[in-house]
């Protein structure tokens, strides 16, 4: 088991003790557990952002494996509990937050009240709109990081990032949904992620 | 004239935001709307009129994550 110390020492070593106190201080909330907010939780919890608010109300199933960050161990649990318990793996010392919920339009303001930035990691583009109009509408001031489109494989340079306002971002190739054949795969969901990922660590830095 | 997404379309008077949605085919459980740099309410697209050199911005959500 590492202490503290020595996690907090390797990441300074990394990043410089200017950029760590910065992330540390970072609170970020990932909404979905999936594709995109199990990897998205996996880079922020590795490079030590202090503050992780995880949610999701679903378990996980032994098709998400094919781009989820979760094992075999892991089937039939819920998804927050499954991803703590590996987060906690790669840093003890960072605070977890779960909720195990649906976000719906009453629950919206008490989950995000705390956070700095949301990151919306949905795969129901009914949910990622609500989401995304709620957080625009009730909190303007917070950094919203939302995807669209990374169904499939091949096309890597079609996934980007785009500023829609100097709160809004929005990652993905803004057109490609699952479909026979051409379904969600870890690579280019992984590279989805990813840029929700950088996005969030740029915005945590500047 | 207005702007949405970058290209340029003709003002029509009377037109509220729901309603120039539908008629670009965009379903409006999907979006989030700019206009003139502010994100629109939702309950404030089908009671908002579009005024003439408009900018709108309409982002639409696609499945999968």
């Amino acid at each position: 088991m590492l202490t503290r110390e020595e996690i907090n020492n390797a990441l300074e070593e990394r990043h410089t003790k200017e950029v760590q106190n910065r992330l540390t201080k970072a609170r970020v909330a990932i909404a979905g557990l999936g594709g995109l907010g199990s990897n998205v939780a996996f880079a922020l919890a590795r490079i030590g952002v202090g503050h992780l608010h995880l949610i999701d109300f679903d378990k996980v199933d032994i098709t998400n494996l094919n781009r989820q960050q979760y094992f075999m161990r892991h089937i039939g649990m819920y998804k927050t509990d499954a991803l703590r318990a590996e987060l906690t793996d790669i840093n003890p010392y960072l605070e977890i937050k779960t909720d195990c919920v649906k976000v719906t339009e009453e629950n919206l303001p008490a989950l995000f009240a705390q956070a700095g930035i949301i990151c919306e990691a949905f795969d129901d583009p009914e949910a990622k709109a609500m989401l995304a109009n709620g957080i625009l509408e009730l909190y303007p001031e917070k950094f919203l990081v939302a995807a669209s489109g990374m169904a499939g494989y091949g096309e890597s340079n079609a996934i980007h990032t785009r500023r829609i306002t100097e709160h809004f971002y929005l990652c993905g190739d803004e057109k490609t949904e699952p479909s026979c054949g051409n379904g969600l795969m870890a690579p280019r969901v992984a590279i989805c992620a990813a840029h929700e990922a950088n996005l969030i660590t740029e915005l945590i830095l500047k | 004239m207005l702007k949405v997404n970058g290209k340029e379309l003709n003002y029509v008077p009377g037109t509220t935001i729901a309603e120039l949605l539908e008629q670009l085919n965009y379903p409006v459980a999907r979006v989030a709307v700019e206009r003139n740099g502010e994100i629109v309410p939702r309950k404030m697209l089908s009671l908002t009129l579009v005024e003439d050199h408009d900018v709108l911005e309409v982002v639409s959500f696609v499945g999968g994550g």
